[in-house]
């Protein structure tokens, strides 16, 4: 029986790291840490000993540790990323979805990369998400403006709902513009002339 | 002239950069947004990587850390580098020493050492220091004030440094040294990332740091911090960021490298142009580069200072030399100098074959195939730093490449020995 890897994520976005913690848990590792924040970091690094330490590669934190890894007298040197530096696709995608890794030297390479290809697909996943809410915010911040928009129109122009809307998207086409760009000057237009 | 056609006729018009970049060599390059990225910038900015039929493509980064691993792994051809990292990485130093080497250094200068405003206040209560700004008068002024904070029971100053591997690290030492204070023993030394430091520093988890351009200025102008040291203090010449390139790439793009050191050798001497400065500057703050405001950066550029919150002034003229006296030259007496810091710290230990091994991260011989003869250049790949007028260090030792241990001792490393 092998001993169970110790695996520490460091990620200050603490959702993206539950998102980890829970394939890795999924996956049969149970001694998974979470960290956050740098205070503390070089104190848990000691008391855990981590064999592989997961980390977004957007902090400039990286630099930190490596000079904790100066510091420390241990043997078990870690080393960046990769145990096997042929394997270029799968650095590649690392690094496009933001991951870095230390991995403690004299680790099996098989050992090692289950756990960076979950971490790896887990950042993924977890951009896509973050796309998705933030292009369904911008939707819904249209839908409002367009509303107010026709809500204008309506009161000042005495139109149906359905003749502002028109109105909103024939102007649009007319000028090559998005209808929520039109209904914004309508809106500025309306605060500015008080109606 | 180039050989590729780059589609840029000479002194015609300009053309549409489509077909300026038909045949043209992509360089990926990675850099950290600092001021001594400037000559890499202004190569792709200002046309002259162009000239050499090299389309530069600037990507930029967060920590050393991955510039040093995504260049091992061939996401970057070449990159803006700390000059001791391609030493660290031939030694075999830190956590992917995947092997670099430099043929060009990005000019001189830019550092400085800042230290909060209460801890400046004491040292000028327990030390005569309104004469001239006096980098060796601080350190021992600060020795003062560590001595008086050891008899009052409190806990050692934490200073930030940017790498382990850094100009920053052997420079904060080599002060705090000169003054007499033990780096290891009397002070903690933590790594912040640079565009943090203000932070740090106002929020008091460090007492001072020692960081390049801009940002020593942005915490006197934030009224946090007083610069006590600059780099022409601890020694002029000492190099700051290099270009650091793979073996093997540099074996399959010889010429592509070669034109790219001309490149980065007019681009040098551009932005030495005192004229050039101003334009220099408004090309680094762009959000893309540094994202720093034009005043602070034109006024890093020219040297200008202001020390304290007070409103102190200092003006230090080569603050930024980029090259002047052979600054971009790869001294392989320099790559063991910082060898020399590297073991006087207790970061590995001293051999000849090591020596060896740390000049030839350095690599002169590339530099002068690619630019031909010139008078500016050197005829020696090595010398005795710290003798010439004008570039001594700090505490007036002389660095002599052939007796690294007797310059050892003449710095007194073995009183720091564990």
């Amino acid at each position: 029986m092998i001993a169970a890897l110790s695996i520490m994520i460091f990620d200050e976005n603490r959702i993206r790291a539950s998102i980890i913690e829970e394939g890795l848990r999924e996956a049969g590792h149970n001694k998974v840490v979470l960290l956050h924040e740098i205070n503390g970091l070089a104190r848990q690094i000691e008391i855990i000993g981590p064999d592989v330490i997961v980390i977004d590669i957007e902090t400039p934190n990286r630099d930190m540790l490596e000079h904790l890894f100066q510091l420390t007298r241990s043997v078990r040197k870690p080393i960046a990323m990769f145990v096997d530096r042929s394997d270029s696709s799968s650095i590649e995608a690392a690094v496009e979805a933001g991951v870095s890794a230390y991995v403690v030297d004299g680790l099996k390479k098989e050992r090692v990369k289950p756990i960076l290809d979950m971490a790896v697909s887990r950042f993924k996943a977890f951009s896509r998400l973050q796309q998705e809410l933030a292009e369904a915010k911008g939707a819904l911040e249209e839908r409002k403006i367009i509303d107010r928009a026709k809500g204008i129109l309506m009161k000042s122009r005495s139109m149906s709902e359905d003749e502002a809307y028109s109105l909103l998207r024939q102007t649009a086409m007319n000028e090559k513009r998005k209808i929520a760009d039109i209904a914004q000057s309508v809106v500025t237009a309306a605060a500015l002339l008080g109606s | 002239m180039s050989f590729i056609p780059t589609g840029i006729d000479e002194g015609g018009l300009a053309v549409p950069a489509v077909i300026a970049n038909k045949g043209s060599r992509l360089v990926r390059a990675g850099f950290i947004p600092l001021v001594d990225a400037a000559i890499l910038i202004a190569a792709a900015e200002f046309g002259f990587a162009a000239r050499e039929g090299i389309q530069l493509s600037l990507i930029r980064d967060v920590s050393w850390a991955n510039i040093r691993d995504r260049l091992a792994f061939r996401q970057f051809d070449i990159a803006h580098m700390l000059a001791p990292m391609p030493v660290a990485a031939s030694l075999g130093l830190g956590s992917n020493p995947s092997p670099v080497v430099t043929p060009f250094v990005l000019g001189r200068g830019g550092n400085a050492i800042t230290l909060s405003l209460g801890l400046f206040r004491r040292m000028q209560a327990m030390a005569d220091l309104s004469g001239k700004p006096n980098a060796l008068a601080n350190a021992q002024a600060l020795k003062r004030v560590i001595k008086a904070r050891i008899e009052e029971g409190l806990g050692p100053i934490t200073l930030g440094i940017t790498y382990p591997f850094s100009s920053h690290n052997y420079e904060l030492r080599y002060w705090l040294a000169a003054g007499g204070i033990d780096p290891d023993l009397e002070v903690k030394l933590v790594v912040v990332p640079p565009p943090m430091t203000s932070d740090a520093l106002s929020a008091g988890a460090i007492d001072g740091f020692c960081v390049g351009a801009p940002w020593n200025m942005v915490a006197v102008s934030r009224g946090v911090g007083c610069i006590v040291a600059v780099k022409e203090d601890i020694w002029p010449s000492s190099p700051e960021k290099v270009i650091g390139m793979r073996p093997d790439w540099l074996e399959q793009n010889t010429e592509t490298a070669s034109r790219l050191i001309v490149a980065l050798d007019r681009a040098a001497l551009w932005c030495d142009q005192a004229d050039n400065r101003r334009e220099l500057a408004l090309a680094l703050s762009a959000p893309n580069y540094l994202d720093v405001p034009f005043e602070i950066l034109h006024r890093v550029l020219l040297g200008q200072f202001t020390i304290d919150p007070d409103g102190a002034e200092r003006t230090v003229p080569d603050y930024f030399n980029f090259h002047r006296d052979a600054a971009n030259f790869p001294w392989i007496s320099q790559a063991q100098w910082i060898y020399s810091q590297m073991v006087r710290w207790g970061q590995i230990e001293y051999c000849s074959s090591l020596a060896e091994q740390a000049g030839a991260a350095f690599r002169p011989d590339l530099y002068r195939n690619a630019i031909g003869k010139r008078v500016d250049i050197p005829t020696n790949d090595t010398r005795v730093e710290g003798r010439d007028d004008g570039d001594a260090f700090l505490d007036g030792a002389i660095f002599d490449p052939a007796n690294i241990p007797g310059y050892l001792n003449s710095v007194g490393a073995s009183a720091f020995e564990k």
